[in-house]
């Protein structure tokens, strides 16, 4: 357990940024899997406990231009994998909104700093809902940008087909200023896009949503806990006495998306942690044996039960004889919930549904059984498998318990969910 | 069977390759470093890229694809619309990221085929593939090979050097086609220019090796695939060059025809090429199927290079380019083939035909020059140029004579960087005049009455004798030709 309160920090600093521009006198949490020059950066994994990278992310590059003080380095669930920041080797992170609650993950120090007045701003970063979770969770705005429109370079890749960087805030304005700091191209990351490079989010928070069409994916509303949909049907009611018209959509193919997530973040991060083999990052030497069972005992000794797991799945679903079985098929799955959204899409402006189907778990609730948390996922991970822009935004409380609204928009549909977001404050 | 009738059998050998390739490009493949590593300290051309540190990611040279594109020109193989990267999973030390960023089922090139003189035959050897990928970086062995190494160190100057892997089909029948097919290879990527050879390990050759009945063998080479897959194949590894190719093929293609005939299962395996040794080596074959588990690299998009085959301009070919020289230069096939054994040579001497005669430039070159470079193991790269030029024009004014130009003058520069006109200089070599040689020869005739009344007498050798007196007392500098002509003329007036 470390000294920061909530436990929200890995490892607490100050890194300055520039002396003007957007961000200047704010201050920002970063979460610990991405990269900050000279400031160790660990993903919440004893593997790399001892790991300063020798360069900056590009967004961390952008936030110092833009002015702002990072504070710290916000904890999470190793390497990103879980949902309650709970599988993080410093420790848990508390939740400042719900007490003896955890702050949903895997970007739970992010939300927490953000909740507990640590920090004004955070960056967390989303692979299969690791921003919106703990934004609702912890009752504030987080947003997952459409995969491409902000630079991975520097983030420590858990799934990299899935994975963005984007913001938390207490507001949806501050959210979308700071997209607007870290969004557009980067030559370092191939996969970044010129569109939606200049544009203006935080204008788009201007909670006008007269005349737009928000449509309810009947699959991502039926699952959830009765309390999560009331809260959910009172902000649509509120949504609609503001002018917008309510649709209900379906998108058949999600059923298919928790599974076809994990097998495709698996076989991912399965070639991604590959070089954590205590060579150069970890616990080395002093083993017998050739270097493979050198390398077994390191990784044995520097990576926790979760990413053991997802690992050693990951390994397996690209095998020979199971690859076409499992990864072949989680990427059929993948296309089929694109267009299943592109459908949607043509019927309306945005996509409305509960962030979690579950109010926050009490601490240590979850551990035992990982496939229902994974089924706690079933609302955010299809927007990551197609690539999609969506926001969390607080919609009110159940039980005393922050409840989560996610918007989904269309590819580089960032302002349409901002601006359906901004409506609910 | 048994070992009778093995015995008696004739065997063939059939030899596929996997020829690793390093392009020359100005950076690496995925990232801003320096391929300029030659004479660098360890680990001094590197960037979080190349090292495979968390978060760095990989963006692609556009040199490199362009390199591979014009190969894939030169070996007529199919562009397709898009290409694109995998991932290759597996643990090494020299890998960064313990996978290599390579191309799996949609590959830069496809179905290409380069064709091979062997002898006086020519050979088609058909391309499988060929792809781009990432260079691992190179482990240094200290205390010994690396099975008694006390411990091994990491240089990852050469991770992420871009390579072009080119497989071939199994098409070679011998170690010889194997090293006419490198040798081809080299100087049609040098033609290229996106490879130099004089580069340590820019040519690195695996290669696939098993023995059939020789009557499998169909007049035109080909062998049933049935026949080619039943048979035990070994994949030789560590050749470096297209001599070392032919050596260790040779050596195990006896080796397994030696097994076969002797009753012996040729085992599946990988074996090491031991050049110091002259021999191949079992890795050991506890070999599991390797298990790679490809799958598309993400972080590099699809490619679309279907427009690139056609914008990107090669240049001519040695194919083409020797039998130009042959037309345009009015050459012989000998002449032509070794005037365009490589770009270097041929670039040579094609700028020595804006000044000289085609023919004469051509018996220089190759007549002459190249049988002095080859002697001293040079190349022509090291030619003073304009030293060589100013000597042909002595030869072609008639300033000195043929022999004199080629033994001494020729020899002087590429020995000692000599001046031509100094060397014409200090030894006398300057022609002598008429004048000169007439007097000489008068002088001859008066000193030596015996030979001349020889001469009259008709003995064949006193003419010889004669002439052998003036070219001794203008030394060396008077045209035999002439000087018999002039006695001759003296004699029988």
């Amino acid at each position: 357990m470390g000294d920061s309160e909530y436990n929200a920090f890995v490892t607490e600093t100050t890194i300055e940024g520039a002396d003007d521009g957007p961000l200047a006198g704010k201050t920002v949490a970063v979460k610990d899997n991405i990269s900050t020059e000279g400031v160790r950066t660990t993903c919440g994994s004893a593997m790399l406990a001892d790991y300063v990278p020798p360069y900056d992310a590009t967004v961390v590059q952008r936030l110092k231009e833009a002015g702002a003080t990072i504070v710290g380095k916000a904890n999470m669930d190793e390497f990103g994998m879980g949902s309650t920041t709970e599988t993080s080797a410093y420790g848990p992170t508390e939740n400042p909104a719900a007490p003896g609650r955890v702050p949903g993950g895997s970007s739970g120090g992010s939300a927490a700093a953000v909740a507990g007045g640590l920090a004004d701003l955070a960056l967390g970063t989303d692979t299969g809902g690791s921003i919106r979770n703990p934004a609702a969770f912890c009752g504030v705005v987080g947003i997952k940008p459409t995969y491409g429109l902000v630079s991975r370079y520097g983030l420590v890749a858990y799934a990299n087909s899935l994975e963005q960087v984007g913001p938390l805030a207490p507001t949806v304005e501050e959210a979308a200023a700071l997209l607007d700091v870290v969004a557009g191209p980067d030559d370092h990351d191939a996969t970044t896009r010129q569109e939606g490079a200049d544009a203006d989010y935080a204008a788009a928070a201007d909670g006008d949503v007269e005349g737009m069409t928000v449509g309810v994916p009947t699959e991502l509303v039926e699952g959830a806990d009765e309390g999560v949909r009331e809260t959910f049907e009172a902000a649509l009611d509120d949504l609609r006495a503001q002018g917008v018209e309510t649709v209900e959509v379906s998108l058949p193919s999600v059923e298919t998306a928790v599974q076809a997530y994990y097998v495709i973040a698996m076989s991912e991060a399965s070639s991604n942690l590959a070089r954590y083999d205590g060579v150069r990052y970890g616990v080395s030497g002093g083993y017998e044996g050739d270097w493979n069972e050198s390398f077994a005992e390191g990784r044995e000794e520097g990576f926790g039960e979760e990413v053991k797991r997802r690992v050693l799945l990951g390994t397996y679903a690209l095998s020979a004889g199971y690859h076409d079985k499992y990864y072949a098929k989680a990427q059929d799955a993948r296309a089929w919930i694109q267009q299943d959204f592109d459908e949607a899409f043509a019927e309306a402006d945005v996509l409305a549904s509960p962030t979690m189907p579950v109010p926050p778990f009490e601490m240590g609730e979850s551990l035992d059984d990982p496939l229902q948390l994974y089924l706690s996922d079933a609302n955010t991970v299809p927007v990551n498998l197609a690539n999609l822009p969506a926001i969390s935004v607080p919609a009110g409380e159940t039980d005393g318990l922050p409840v989560g609204m996610q918007f989904v928009g269309p590819a580089f549909g960032e302002h349409a969910i901002v601006r359906a977001a901004s409506a609910l404050e | 069977m048994t070992a009778q009738t093995t015995q008696a059998r004739d065997l063939a050998v059939v030899i596929g390759l996997e020829v690793h390739v390093q392009l020359e490009t100005a950076t690496k493949l995925f990232c801003g470093c320096s391929t300029d590593t030659a004479d660098s300290e360890p680990n001094t051309h590197t960037c979080p890229t190349c090292l495979g540190l968390p978060g760095a990611l990989p963006v692609v040279n556009e040199a490199a694809v362009e390199a591979a594109v014009k190969v894939g020109k030169a070996l007529d193989a199919d562009i397709p619309e898009e290409t694109r990267f995998h991932r290759k999973n597996y643990y090494y030390p020299d890998l960064p990221k313990n996978f290599q960023v390579t191309q799996y089922d949609e590959p830069i090139c496809q179905d290409g085929s380069l064709e091979v003189a062997v002898a006086d035959e020519r050979r088609t050897i058909g391309i499988e593939r060929a792809h781009l990928e990432e260079d691992p970086g190179s482990l240094k062995h200290e205390g010994g090979a690396i099975d008694r190494a006390e411990y091994t160190m990491v240089d990852y100057n050469r991770a992420g050097m871009p390579l072009m892997e080119i497989v071939t089909d199994p098409d070679f029948r011998s170690p010889t086609e194997v090293r006419a097919f490198l040798e081809k290879l080299e100087e049609v990527l040098e033609y290229l220019g996106v490879f130099d050879a004089e580069r340590d390990g820019s040519l690195r050759i695996d290669a696939n090796l098993s023995v059939v009945d020789a009557e499998e063998v169909a007049e035109d080479g080909t062998i049933p695939t049935d026949v080619l897959a039943d048979a035990n194949r070994t994949e030789v590894k560590n050749i470096s060059s297209h001599k070392g190719a032919a050596k260790a093929l040779s050596y195990e293609e006896t080796r397994q025809k030696n097994a076969v005939r002797r009753g012996r299962a040729v085992e599946q395996e990988t074996r090491h090429w031991d050049e110091s040794r002259g021999i191949t080596v079992s890795m050991r074959s506890k070999e599991e199927e390797k298990d790679y588990r490809y799958f598309a690299e993400a972080d590099l998009p699809p490619m679309r290079v279907s427009g690139w085959k056609e914008e990107i301009a090669i240049p001519e070919l040695p194919d083409a380019r020797r039998e130009r020289f042959r037309e345009e230069y009015d050459l012989s096939a000998e002449e032509a083939s070794k005037l365009t054994s490589t770009k270097q040579v041929a670039d040579f001497y094609e700028a020595l035909t804006d000044e000289f005669d085609a023919g004469f430039a051509a018996s220089w070159v190759v007549d002459r020059l190249l049988g002095e470079l080859n002697y001293r193991d040079r190349s022509v790269g090291s030619v003073d140029r304009a030293a060589f030029v100013r000597l042909l024009e002595l030869v072609d004014s008639d300033d000195i004579t043929v022999k004199n130009a080629e033994e001494v003058v020729l020899r002087a520069m590429l020995d000692d960087g000599s001046d031509p006109d100094a060397v014409v200089e200090a030894e006398g070599l300057g022609k002598t005049s008429g004048d000169a040689v007439e007097e000489a020869v008068e002088e001859a005739i008066a000193d030596n009455p015996d030979a001349v009344e020889d001469y009259h007498d008709g003995e064949g050798g006193a003419l010889n004798f004669l002439v052998g007196q003036v070219m001794q007392s203008t030394g060396g500098s008077a045209e035999p030709g002439a000087v018999n002509e002039l006695l001759r003329e003296k004699l029988d007036s």
